[in-house]
């Protein structure tokens, strides 16, 4: 029996998107990346723009997106995606340029970027996974570890006094005037999905309308560096990290 | 614009010609003493003239990363600073060489280390020429010694930039931004159209059409074997740039007993320096690099073989005295002399130290 008389052309309720490439993807198992770059470039093909969009890949676990996103990208130093996308911009207005950077690149080494790009209203979309951890270097504590949370250089669970707050950059970039949306947004279940990618389309068409900076935040799981499964990670996620990086919309246009 | 006749600081004209040679994008972040660069193009308001664009970025940082999207992209873009901001781009520049992008930087070098001063110096030769960032990388490093060179190197280092794919460098100094001399400008060349872009530099990162595949501009490679591979291209490029690129300067050598090598303010002096040791009966000549990388190794060589000595002239602790004694190979002596930290030589101050270290055994 051939493929085709098992999976009938006229039954197909799902594809994937042309905008993937075929290459094996370098997240483990469990990982929210895979299903945020999906429909991030879902939208880009939705929206019919592949031909002017230009994505900016960061250091960390998402350093390959270029392997991944069939669009033109850009690799950036850590924590500059903001930077380098702000360039690309400038010269092409038209374009559509967007960000897709951890915790660790956004948060910390390239705040100043993040904010400085966002206080500009830099009519770019950041998307930003937030995970708590550093997972491509072997689960180190990020900006966003959450108080008490373990990590192997906060072991004994993050102590705000010794190490710092968590922060919550979404919240600190929604107060800057050239931010236009700004949201926070997971992948854990369908309907988290679905809510998402409606997140990321919203924030392209407003990049299109050159209202502003466009900021999705993504909570995702780290089950490798949380050292937890992928169904322990996710429900960890919810129980600890939402009630901190609560989802939900905080800064929409007028 | 027509050509024109002005009169201009260094900073100024470097800003005036980038905007008549075309140049798409400026990303700068002020520092002393080239802080005229962005100043004189925001009043200019380029985006005006030309399209050309201009933002004062938060950092360095951002400035030298914002030069490394722009120029992913096929666009002529630069940026200026002065040494210890040009440190913070070094990350940045070591990106670029490794995307292999064309870009300008200017430094406009002033005395270090650390802070330093906002003196005059040419004590970052050894970050300008050897790599500066991370990795085996090198600028083509051109050092101008006027105002007017100031104007003309931009666009020849944008075209360098192209040809080679690659970043170049104008090494100047806080003496040739400051000062103020007649400059001839360059009528306006027009800035490419995007479609002209698409056309000349298919691997631009400018939106994927459905005719070729995705583009990428990406410095890494975790397979190691490709990375040496990339890696031998890169120093193909610098070895053709010793063959083609190789610029230099000689005044009064032709009799000469005696050299002086220096390159830009240095350069400046050591003229004076000869007129004044003339007059005591010495002859000296002067072989000015004008790229310090590639290095006129071939030409102090053979000057090597007609001098008695040579003295390397840099407002640095000596430096390029380095390059100077590889070419020379032990041939004749070579000393250095320098004043650093911001102090500018005098010409009679080079010529008791020709006498001094070279002439007087």
């Amino acid at each position: 029996m051939k493929f085709e008389d098992i999976i009938k052309k006229e039954n197909l309720i799902y594809k994937k998107t042309p905008l993937m490439t075929d290459n094996t993807l370098s997240y483990c198992p469990g990982c929210g990346h895979g299903t945020a770059h999906r429909i991030t470039m879902e939208i880009v093909e939705e929206m019919g723009i592949v031909q002017d969009t230009i994505g900016i890949a960061p250091v960390g676990c998402s350093v390959l997106a270029y392997e991944f996103m069939n669009v033109d990208m850009t690799q950036a130093a850590h924590g500059r995606a903001p930077a380098v996308a702000t360039g690309i911009k400038r010269c092409w207005p038209d374009k559509f340029v967007f960000t897709y950077q951890g915790d660790g690149d956004l948060a910390a080494i390239g705040t100043a970027e993040t904010i400085h790009a966002c206080n500009r209203g830099e009519n770019i979309t950041i998307i930003f996974i937030n995970n708590g951890i550093y997972g491509m270097t072997g689960g180190q504590m990020a900006p966003t570890t959450i108080e008490g949370m373990r990590s192997s250089t906060s072991p004994y669970g993050r102590d705000a006094a010794l190490m710092g707050h968590p922060l919550k950059m979404t919240e600190l970039v929604a107060q800057l005037p050239g931010t236009c949306f700004v949201t926070r947004q997971a992948v854990h279940t369908p309907s988290a999905v679905r809510k998402a990618k409606k997140a990321i389309r919203k924030a392209f068409e407003l990049q299109k309308e050159k209202k502003g900076t466009t900021f999705v935040e993504i909570v995702s799981n780290c089950n490798s560096g949380w050292k937890m499964t992928p169904v322990q990670a996710n429900k960890w996620m919810v129980d600890n990290m939402f009630p901190f990086f609560p989802l939900g919309d905080i800064k929409v246009p007028e | 614009m027509a050509k024109e006749l002005k009169l201009m600081k260094g900073n100024e004209a470097i800003a005036e010609a980038a905007i008549r040679a075309g140049s798409d994008a400026y990303f700068g972040y002020p520092i002393t003493p080239q802080s005229e660069v962005i100043e004189y193009l925001m009043a200019e308001k380029p985006h005006e003239r030309t399209g050309m664009v201009v933002l004062q970025a938060e950092s360095e940082l951002a400035a030298i990363n914002m030069v490394y999207g722009a120029a992913g992209t096929g666009k002529k873009v630069w940026t200026s600073s002065s040494s210890p901001g040009i440190s913070l781009k070094q990350e940045g520049i070591s990106y670029i060489a490794g995307s292999e992008l064309p870009c300008v930087i200017v430094n406009v070098v002033r005395g270090g280390p650390g802070l330093g001063t906002i003196q005059p110096s040419q004590a970052d030769y050894f970050q300008a020429t050897k790599g500066g960032g991370h990795g085996d990388y090198h600028l083509l490093v051109l050092a101008p010694a006027s105002v007017q060179e100031m104007a003309d190197f931009i666009g020849d280092a944008f075209d360098l930039a192209f040809k080679y794919r690659g970043p170049v460098m104008i090494l100047s100094d806080g003496v040739i931004g400051q000062m103020m001399e007649k400059v001839y400008l360059k009528e306006q060349v027009p800035r490419l159209s995007d479609d002209e872009i698409a056309e000349k530099y298919p691997w631009a990162t400018i939106g994927k059409p459905a005719s070729r595949e995705r583009n990428i501009i990406t410095s890494l490679d975790l397979d190691s074997s490709k990375m040496e591979l990339h890696n031998i291209h890169l120093q193909s490029k610098y070895r053709q740039m010793e063959e083609e690129e190789v610029r230099f300067e000689k005044i009064n050598c032709d009799d000469a007993d005696y050299l002086f090598v220096a390159y830009g303010s240095s350069a400046r002096i050591c003229q004076k320096s000869i007129q004044l040791a003339a007059e005591k009966g010495i002859k000296v000549g002067l072989l000015r690099p004008i790229t310090l990388f590639p290095f006129p190794k071939k030409q102090i060589s053979e000057m090597a073989d007609k001098v008695k000595g040579i003295l390397s002239v840099e407002m640095s602790a000596g430096q390029m005295i380095e390059d100077v004694k590889l070419a020379v190979n032990g041939r004749v002596k070579v000393e250095h002399f320098g004043r650093y930290g911001g102090i500018i030589p005098t010409p009679a101050e080079v010529v008791d130290a020709l006498i001094e270290k070279i002439i007087g055994e």
